[in-house]
């Protein structure tokens, strides 16, 4: 694996992603939507202010790492594109990184950008060191949970499957998946939401981290056994 | 799909592996990249394993090959980036009249305009091995002209390239050996003028092949 190709590779995957309407609209719109929605008018619904940002941060990443990668690289796969990859020096592993690297920096800016409205808007969480720490991790094993179940449909499925099935498993772990409520931390979603809440109010919940590494180490695993390259 | 194929393309030439759709090319090619494993026998590729020689090769796949939304301008310094030695892409531009389709999005492109884009993408790394996986499907005569020029000159710099393609006058016009393949299975080869001794390429080809008769 090579740092300069990893980091081309990345610089690619980012500009192809941020060129396509539906993926901005799952990585900034709707999360913006329902930050700004939640914070200006769910006080008067009892919405617990300090804690909604974080679940809308645990939505981002749940967008980028699951759905736009599943979709992306559903199409990739379709269209060839991953056939020449394989065909040049970029390896199967500097690809993979290459997404990796992608999907992280879309969501370290996600963050970045919800985190710096929330502020504006009035979010004022309690920070320990634990907690952020906390919360730091469970980001970056959220991304390689959600990351191995995108790249598990888009490796297995016909693209258009994968763009039907990621968009509903999208929406599915919004309404139920425990993004946004709290839910008994089992699923990947969940226990996201689980940590990244407790940490806003300078909290944490080992549990919840533990479900996290065990759901990113299996679907790493199945993803990396399953996935073809070719459709 | 591939069943007990055998054969081999000499360094330095042309070798146009011919077959009726699902005779087994495209697979052929994914095994010579390693994307695909056979279950049995051997393949060697500038005499190392498929797959280990990647930047000694250039593919120009049958299928698209690019994102939708890239513009080929990118997507060639992209691919560039990634080989030690690229070819100036200036050079590819002009000898593939490539210049005003570089700040186009690929899906708008038309066919035969992707086809020499993706044909660019395929030298870029300047490769000792080019597979062209049916590289004039969707060219206008003048860009298969084109193109053939550009194989020709490729030939001439010692390049080895192996080719399938359904245009029986391209490999004639082109090849140094053919390869007929059906079923998975090589079924006659020779050089061009050696299969053309008594029939055309088409002929030799259908009698050799499951449409036949």
């Amino acid at each position: 694996m090579t740092a300069r190709r990893v980091v081309a590779h990345a610089g690619m995957e980012l500009r192809m992603l941020l060129r396509n309407g539906e993926q901005l609209l799952l990585a900034f719109a709707i999360p913006l939507g329902l930050l700004v929605g939640g914070m200006l008018w769910g006080g008067g619904w009892g919405l617990d202010l300090v804690r909604f940002p974080a679940s809308v941060i645990a939505v981002a990443t749940w967008s980028t790492a699951f759905t736009a990668l599943a979709v992306a690289t559903g199409f990739e796969r379709r269209y060839g594109v991953l056939e020449r990859l394989v065909a040049t020096p970029l390896t199967r592993a500097d690809l993979i990184a290459g997404k990796a690297v992608a999907a992280t920096a879309l969501v370290a800016v996600q963050t970045l950008l919800l985190t710096v409205v929330a502020l504006a808007l009035g979010w004022r969480p309690v920070w320990t060191p634990l907690g952020a720490l906390s919360a730091l991790v469970a980001v970056l094993l959220g991304i390689v949970a959600f990351a191995g179940l995108g790249l598990l449909l888009a490796g297995t499925l016909k693209a258009e499957v994968t763009l039907a099935l990621a968009n509903l498993i999208y929406l599915a772990g919004l309404a139920v998946g425990g993004l946004l409520v709290d839910q008994p931390a089992w699923l990947p979603t969940a226990a996201l939401g689980t940590v990244l809440r407790a940490a806003a109010t300078g909290g944490v919940v080992p549990a919840a981290l533990l479900v996290l590494l065990g759901w990113a180490a299996a679907l790493a695993l199945i993803a990396r056994k399953a996935f073809r390259w070719t459709s | 799909m591939l069943d007990g194929l055998t054969w081999s393309a000499a360094a330095g030439e042309i070798t146009a592996l011919l077959g009726p759709n699902g005779a087994g090319k495209t697979t052929t090619i994914r095994c010579i990249t390693g994307l695909l494993t056979p279950d049995a026998g051997t393949i060697r590729v500038l005499d190392g394993a498929p797959g280990g020689t990647d930047d000694r090769v250039g593919l120009m796949p049958q299928s698209v090959g690019a994102w939708s939304a890239v513009r080929p301008g990118e997507l060639l310094r992209y691919l560039a980036g990634l080989y030690p030695r690229p070819v100036p892409i200036d050079d590819l531009v002009e000898a593939l009249e490539l210049g005003p389709l570089l700040n186009r999005p690929y899906r708008r492109l038309s066919g035969g305009e992707q086809q020499a884009v993706n044909l660019a993408g395929a030298l870029i790394g300047r490769p000792e091995l080019v597979l062209l996986d049916e590289p004039t499907a969707g060219m206008d005569p003048r860009a298969r002209r084109r193109t053939w020029g550009v194989i020709d000159t490729l030939r001439a710099d010692g390049v080895s390239v192996l080719l399938t393609t359904h245009d029986m006058a391209e490999a004639a016009r082109l090849a140094d050996r053919v390869w007929i393949m059906d079923a998975g299975r090589v079924t006659v080869s020779g050089t061009v003028a050696e299969l053309t001794a008594e029939a055309s390429l088409e002929d030799v080809f259908l009698r050799h092949t499951g449409g036949a008769g």
